[in-house]
């Protein structure tokens, strides 16, 4: 599945729950539509596809922070 | 004419409370107040003789055959426009009235022509049965005098004739084009002896006649008569059944010779069209015959190898081994199902137990993706049901109509015809529309406010007329408190009175003057009985969910929900798209809008099934796509559907089915889809099979075979066979135990059975011990969820936006007489009135271009590059354009993109940048797609 669509797909969901003015209530409303709506293979890819991003940034993290 | 097989009680019915009784020959008899003598005289079992009147008209009193004697009045009333009254004695039998009646008889016979034996109209005609019923053995007045009997036969329309010198002029025609139609395209042109009737100053075929078909079921002589009856003659019998049209669902009689149609028309007695029809279901039926039928089954191993014709048991047996060989090397998940909102309830049913039963897992999907699955998530989430909340007939106590994204005269034609005849009667109308649809000034109908936005701001405007009504203080604050999620509902009230959703905020985004925002809200709120009717311009957009909640949310605060006259009304694109939703077509959801998460539901279905159900949601049809390019997706069954033209971005989609190693097509058509297809299985039209629709307003309705399949088996029957060739044996032996099966296993159902049907007519679910002749309206005394809860709906602008390089906006919709992708219309004579995808445009961006009406044009997207011709007119507005998207080598959705609703990935069709410029030839897509389909109709015919 492309990263991409989904991480755009996902982002459209939090765009629609951000108006939630109470965070518990906007993240479980984020984490409920997608476990509700997506196949398991589309969690799975974006999942992988966000821990590849911040093994990523992990790794060049010392690169990325000014430095003191 | 109606049927013969129609009695027809000469006036319409009346509903009163008030009773009188009369006698009429002696027979005592009571009707409701108002009721003519003619209607009163048809309850008495009296037959009064007739030929202006007919009872789906307001009485005329022209043609004098209808004249009868009432005890203490002088002379001889009408009875079609006498009203009845208390204590009336009346005649209709008597040798004075049979003179009368002789006589004017006669002067009718002497000016037409007798050629009873070689007129269609043998057997079914109205003046040759009065002439029979007064008496008349001679006629006196010879056929020297002046006459009407040379005159030209206008043969113009496809469907339909007019001959003049057969016409009396009774106005039947008339008066059905005006109340029934509401197109008044019919006039009695001159006067007197000169008197005839025009359709305006041109024949048939250019005026502005829409072919419903209203005047031809009127006339009570061959004067209008269908061209199918002339050709073939009357029928012999007729069956009962529903149109595999649009949303609306209209009942027809089938009329028959033997297995052949010879006609359909459209059913008095029809709950949902009450005798009305369109083009399409009235005429537009002959592709269920046409020479393009996939008869055969046929297999291949590649799209690049022709085609081999091999028994029905030869090509299941293919296919089910192919599934399993996927399933073994890709896994459970690898292959899935499409269900069609075309095919019957109990069809979509069986294809998605196929799925969850056979292929093992949630991987089904049916067209509502592409259309109503917003409306399915939005209406859930608010009121508690997945569906509208009215039927039809509460337009008729409507005293405000709101029409957003919708395009009912072109798309829901019959519908349309009884909301303009509201409209007449005085209820006031909202359009919300891009376009100057032609529901915004219509001969008698005029929106009051047309809120012509910019595509992609429906959310916009809907939350600023919701602002309007708070801060104005005309919301219903006494039905919110009792029936309203009142925490959720202050929520939504903080949202919505933020200075950002007030019409005058959001008019730069929008287009629309804010003042008449507020006065659209003004009206809305406080003008009595509001109903919204919508569409796809709500759904498919990237906010269509959210649109949808907006729509209940307006609803909910100004009391609109739970009675008739108001109500949300989502007006369902195809005939089936409610049933197919209803059946658990939609990957996350058993039947019954139940998800597959719940525990207790899935062992509901195990049990019955004999299978587990896996709990987890399936692929929904674009992540289907998604799935079979990254190569996890490698086989799917498609029931009745045309992805490949219907879908968005079709380069992505033709690119999805090229992934497939088996893609097996069921479909009366060699479809787009089908030529990406290794096997074939031909599909049964609904003349075919037994079944039900369920329309746009829940209701449940027969469909009836009248022609055995052409391919030998109906659709449920082919899915009932693959099912046993991949080991899941399913034991039907008629649709009527599909149903019995699904009522057992589904709460709004359990009421629902043939028997009932045939008993009632039709049903509207829910249909249950709590009501067991249906629901016509929903939500009367709380909402479905309970409580009825307020969403707050945050308008956000579309990713979609113009550019230099893509400054105009595209959307896309419908034309009257052709339907979706076109695989029935476009094999029928509806093509006479287009036959081919136009792009419409403003005059200024035309003039801006050099384009000139009737120019090649090519529209770029970021998507892809198509070529249209060119139609100037000042419906659309600067900088938005329109094209429709029956005929598959215009490539309209080669153009569109896949941004789509957040919450359903509905597509968003209605909004997609552009560029048009001039040109001289066809795009390469479109050189690449004739290449491709000529090989493949090659490949078909070796």
């Amino acid at each position: 599945m492309d990263p991409n669509k989904l991480v755009k797909m996902a982002n459209d969901i939090a765009t629609f729950f951000d108006a939630d003015t109470d965070r518990a209530a906007r993240l479980a409303g984020i984490s409920g539509h997608i476990k509700r709506f997506w196949d398991p293979r589309m969690r799975l890819a974006l999942f992988r596809h966000l821990d590849s991003v911040i093994e990523a940034l992990t790794v060049d993290r010392d690169s990325l922070l000014p430095k003191p | 004419m109606y049927s013969n097989k129609e009695p027809d009680a000469g006036t319409p019915v009346r509903v009163s409370d008030k009773l009188v009784s009369l006698q009429i020959d002696g027979v005592e008899v009571t009707v409701p107040a108002g009721t003519s003598v003619m209607r009163a005289a048809f309850d008495a079992g009296v037959r009064v003789p007739k030929l202006c009147a007919t009872d789906h008209l307001e009485a005329f009193g022209s043609c004098r055959l209808c004249l009868v004697e009432i005890e203490g009045r002088r002379g001889f009333p009408a009875s079609c426009t006498t009203p009845a009254e208390a204590g009336m004695k009346v005649t209709t039998q008597s040798d004075k009235l049979a003179k009368l009646r002789r006589n004017t008889m006669e002067l009718y016979i002497s000016d037409h022509p007798l050629d009873c034996l070689t007129c269609p109209a043998n057997g079914n005609c109205e003046l040759q049965d009065m002439a029979g019923v007064v008496g008349l053995r001679e006629v006196r007045y010879g056929t020297e005098g002046e006459n009407h009997l040379v005159g030209t036969k206008d043969t113009s329309n496809p469907y339909f004739s007019f001959d003049p010198t057969k016409c009396i002029v009774c106005s039947r025609c008339v008066r059905a084009c005006e109340e029934v139609q509401g197109t008044f395209a019919l006039t009695v042109d001159g006067r007197g002896f000169q008197s005839k009737i025009a359709p305006g100053p041109t024949d048939f075929l250019d005026s502005e006649c829409v072919s419903c078909g209203a005047c031809v079921q009127a006339c009570p002589t061959a004067t209008l008569m269908e061209k199918s009856i002339t050709d073939l003659g009357q029928p012999d019998h007729s069956v009962v059944t529903t149109c595999a049209y649009c949303g609306v669902g209209c009942s027809f009689r089938a009329e028959m010779k033997g297995s052949q149609v010879v006609r359909m028309v459209p059913n008095k007695n029809g709950q949902a069209n009450h005798g009305h029809s369109c083009v399409k279901g009235r005429f537009a039926w002959g592709y269920a015959t046409h020479p393009d039928r996939l008869k055969h089954p046929m297999i291949r191993a590649k799209i690049t190898d022709p085609w081999r014709v091999v028994s029905w048991e030869e090509a299941l047996a293919y296919a089910a081994s192919e599934f399993r060989r996927i399933q073994e090397k890709y896994g459970r998940g690898s292959i899935g199902g499409i269900t069609s909102s075309r095919c019957s309830n109990e069809e979509t049913y069986l294809v998605q137990k196929l799925v969850r039963a056979a292929f093992g897992n949630n991987n089904v999907d049916t067209c509502a993706r592409v259309c109503h699955s917003p409306t399915g998530y939005g209406l859930k989430a608010t009121l508690g049901e997945s569906a509208g909340t009215q039927n039809f007939d509460s337009v008729d106590a409507a005293d405000v109509v709101m029409v957003i994204g919708a395009n009912p005269t072109d798309a829901h034609p019959v519908f349309a015809s009884r909301m303009k005849r509201r409209l007449r009667e005085g209820a006031r109308l909202i359009v919300i529309d891009p376009r100057r649809i032609d529901l915004v000034r219509q001969p008698h109908v005029e929106a009051e406010f047309h809120l012509a936005l910019r595509p992609g701001t429906n959310s916009a405007i809907l939350n600023a007329l919701a602002h309007v009504i708070v801060e104005e203080g005309l919301a219903r604050e006494d039905y919110i408190q009792q029936r309203c999620d009142l925490p959720e509902f202050e929520k939504w009230k903080r949202f919505i009175l933020e200075p950002k959703n007030s019409p005058e905020a959001l008019q730069e985004a929008t287009g629309v003057p804010a003042d008449q925002v507020r006065g659209a809200a003004r009206l809305y709120a406080t003008g009595g009985n509001a109903a919204i009717y919508y569409g796809l311009g709500v759904t498919e957009h990237s906010q269509g969910s959210t649109t949808v909640m907006a729509i209940a949310n307006l609803a909910m605060l100004t009391g609109n929900v739970g009675r008739p006259g108001v109500g949300v009304n989502p007006l369902r694109g195809q005939n089936n798209v409610q049933g197919s939703c209803d059946m658990g077509s939609f990957p996350h959801e058993l039947p019954g809008y139940r998800h597959v998460s719940d525990l207790a539901v899935r062992e509901l279905f195990s049990t019955s099934w004999g299978v587990p159900i896996d709990p987890e949601p399936g692929l929904r049809i674009p992540n289907m796509f998604d799935a079979a390019i990254d190569g996890s997706f490698k086989g799917l069954y498609v029931q009745g559907e045309d992805i490949a033209q219907s879908d968005p971005d079709t380069q992505h989609v033709t690119r999805a089915l090229s992934s497939m190693e088996c893609l097996v097509v069921q479909d009366i058509f060699l479809n787009e889809t089908a030529k990406f297809a290794h096997v074939l299985l031909p599909g049964s039209s609904f003349l075919e099979k037994d079944g039900t629709f369920t329309n746009a307003e829940r209701r449940i309705s027969r469909v009836r075979k009248v022609m055995p399949p052409l391919a030998g088996y109906a659709d449920w029957q082919v899915t009932v066979e693959l099912s046993k060739a991949l080991g899941y044996p399913m034991h039907y032996e008629h649709p009527s135990q599909i149903m019995d099966e699904i009522a057992a296993l589904t709460p709004t159902f359990t009421g629902v059975s043939y028997e009932r049907l045939e008993r009632l007519g039709s049903i509207q679910w829910p249909c249950n011990a709590k009501a067991p002749e249906g629901t016509p309206i929903m939500h009367v005394d709380a909402f479905v969820r309970g409580k009825g809860r307020f969403v707050v709906t945050e308008y956000v602008p579309t990713p979609e936006r113009t550019s230099r390089k893509f400054p105009l906006i595209l959307t896309t919709g419908r034309i009257l007489s052709q339907y979706n992708v076109g695989a029935q219309t476009r094999r029928t004579q509806n093509g006479t009135w287009h036959d081919a995808d136009l792009l419409e445009l403003h005059p200024h961006d035309a003039e801006n271009r050099g384009i000139r009406e009737g120019d090649w044009v090519s529209i770029q997207s970021r998507s892809g590059t198509t070529a249209l011709r060119a139609k100037i007119t000042e419906r659309m507005q600067p900088g938005i354009v329109y094209t429709t998207f029956h005929h598959p080598d215009s490539g309209a959705n080669v153009v569109t993109t896949d941004n789509s609703d957040w919450a359903t990935n509905c597509p968003e069709y209605k909004v997609t940048a552009v560029q048009v410029t001039p040109t001289t030839k066809p795009s390469d897509w479109q050189n690449e797609f004739q290449r491709f389909s000529d090989t493949q109709i090659a490949l078909m015919q070796q």
